[in-house]
């Protein structure tokens, strides 16, 4: 019980994935401009890391098993771009509501990192290795990314009215962000467990 | 003969320079930042990416007629995994020190936006010599953009040139620029730098221009 209340201070707070272990940066600085869509993409990915972290758990049992796993990057990289493309036309039936809400961050998801890190960590570097924890694992390291975002979101809407030297804007002024809330949560990494 | 000479050259060019995907496109930011903590890092992920963007478009391009256009998208991800792969075994037997501290990178360079952005806007409609030009010019702009953010790094961080420690700096390394929250600092700043050059560069060229008008 202990350790799955470290997973999830460790994967939103400590490792958080987007500040301290840089996996996912692409949709951390590319849609965060607005909170209301930082959001959307946040639980997009809670979501599809929850349900990745599963699914790539159980087939490392089969790789394991039949002594090749050296085609872990292959099969993980296929299973979860399809698995998004299942989540996609499953939702779009049975939840349509929440297809309307999530269903233009879907497709985004596959080229980010951060879900096939979370599949390859589960698998390498988790200490105590059971598909329970893997899946806390996705679930928190997709609500790391969440935080993460959102709190950029935040800040980028405060500077919309602000006046920032002509070469600092966009990028360059984000990145400097990024790197203040970096040292903020490096404190974190003082917690010990 | 000119002309052709031109084609084959210009993505290369392109890549280095006009496209570069780090300070023009802002393509791959994660190993960008993740495994810039010294020079060294840099330049072998930037090659290893190099050599898995050569092959990727290498393959892409001679099969772009043979792929139907509905299930490009996975046929391109397996092809790169593939290749990906290879990078993986070959660094882990002949440089383990090294593939130890890149880590859970190496496998992700086939989620490296750039391979992807290469291999569907480039690969997918060129012959395979232009393809592999691009491939190679895209690539080693890649590995200059991180094996500058490296050098920056290490020299202020840990006040070493590629690994070297040199005297004096030594002593005042501010730990901070090999921490995560460095990355991002010194990422944004030489952003910075290249955003003052390139509008220095085009105000020039617009003065020259009007310059021109006016005679």
């Amino acid at each position: 019980m202990s350790y799955a209340f470290y997973l999830i201070i460790s994967g939103i707070f400590i490792n958080n994935f987007v500040l301290s272990q840089f996996l996912g940066i692409c949709p951390f600085l590319g849609v965060s401009k607005k909170t209301e869509t930082a959001l959307g993409m946040g639980i997009a990915v809670i979501f599809v890391m929850g349900v990745a972290s599963v699914v790539t758990y159980a087939l490392n049992l089969l790789l394991v098993a039949a002594n090749i796993q050296y085609l872990q990057t292959i099969v993980f990289i296929l299973v979860i771009a399809s698995l998004i493309q299942l989540l996609e036309i499953v939702l779009k039936k049975f939840a349509p509501s929440l297809y309307s809400a999530l269903g233009v961050y879907l497709p985004l998801i596959t080229t980010n990192c951060a879900v096939l890190g979370v599949a390859i960590m589960n698998v390498t570097s988790l200490a105590n290795q059971t598909i329970f924890y893997a899946f806390l694992n996705g679930i928190a390291s997709g609500a790391g990314f969440t935080v993460a975002i959102m709190i950029l979101a935040g800040i980028r809407e405060k500077m919309e009215t602000s006046d920032i030297p002509e070469a600092f804007k966009g990028f360059p002024i984000t990145l400097i962000t990024a790197s203040i809330m970096a040292m903020s949560f490096a404190a974190f990494g003082s917690l010990s467990f | 003969m000119k002309n052709k000479l031109r084609l084959t050259i210009e993505p290369f060019t392109n890549g280095i320079a006009k496209n570069n995907a780090t300070f023009r496109l802002m393509l791959g930011t994660c190993p960008t930042l993740a495994v810039t903590t010294a020079a060294m890092n840099g330049l072998t992920m930037g090659l290893a990416t190099t050599f898995v963007l050569l092959c990727s478009n290498f393959i892409i391009s001679l099969l772009r007629n043979v792929i139907p256009g509905k299930v490009r998208i996975p046929a391109y991800i397996l092809i790169i995994a593939t290749f990906v792969t290879v990078v993986d075994m070959v660094m882990n037997k002949f440089l383990p020190e090294l593939h130890e501290t890149l880590g859970l990178f190496i496998p992700l360079i086939v989620v490296n936006c750039i391979i992807m952005a290469r291999a569907e806007s480039f690969a997918s409609h060129n012959a395979p010599l232009p393809s592999v030009m691009d491939g190679l010019g895209v690539g080693l702009g890649f590995t200059l953009a991180l094996t500058l953010i490296g050098l920056v790094r290490e020299f202020l961080g840990a006040g070493a040139f590629f690994g070297i420690e040199i005297p004096v700096v030594a002593d005042f390394a501010m730990t901070i620029f090999i921490m995560p929250a460095g990355a991002f600092l010194v990422y944004g700043f030489l952003l910075v730098l290249f955003n003052v050059a390139v509008n220095a560069f085009q105000k020039k060229k617009v003065a020259e221009a009007q310059g021109g008008q006016a005679k």
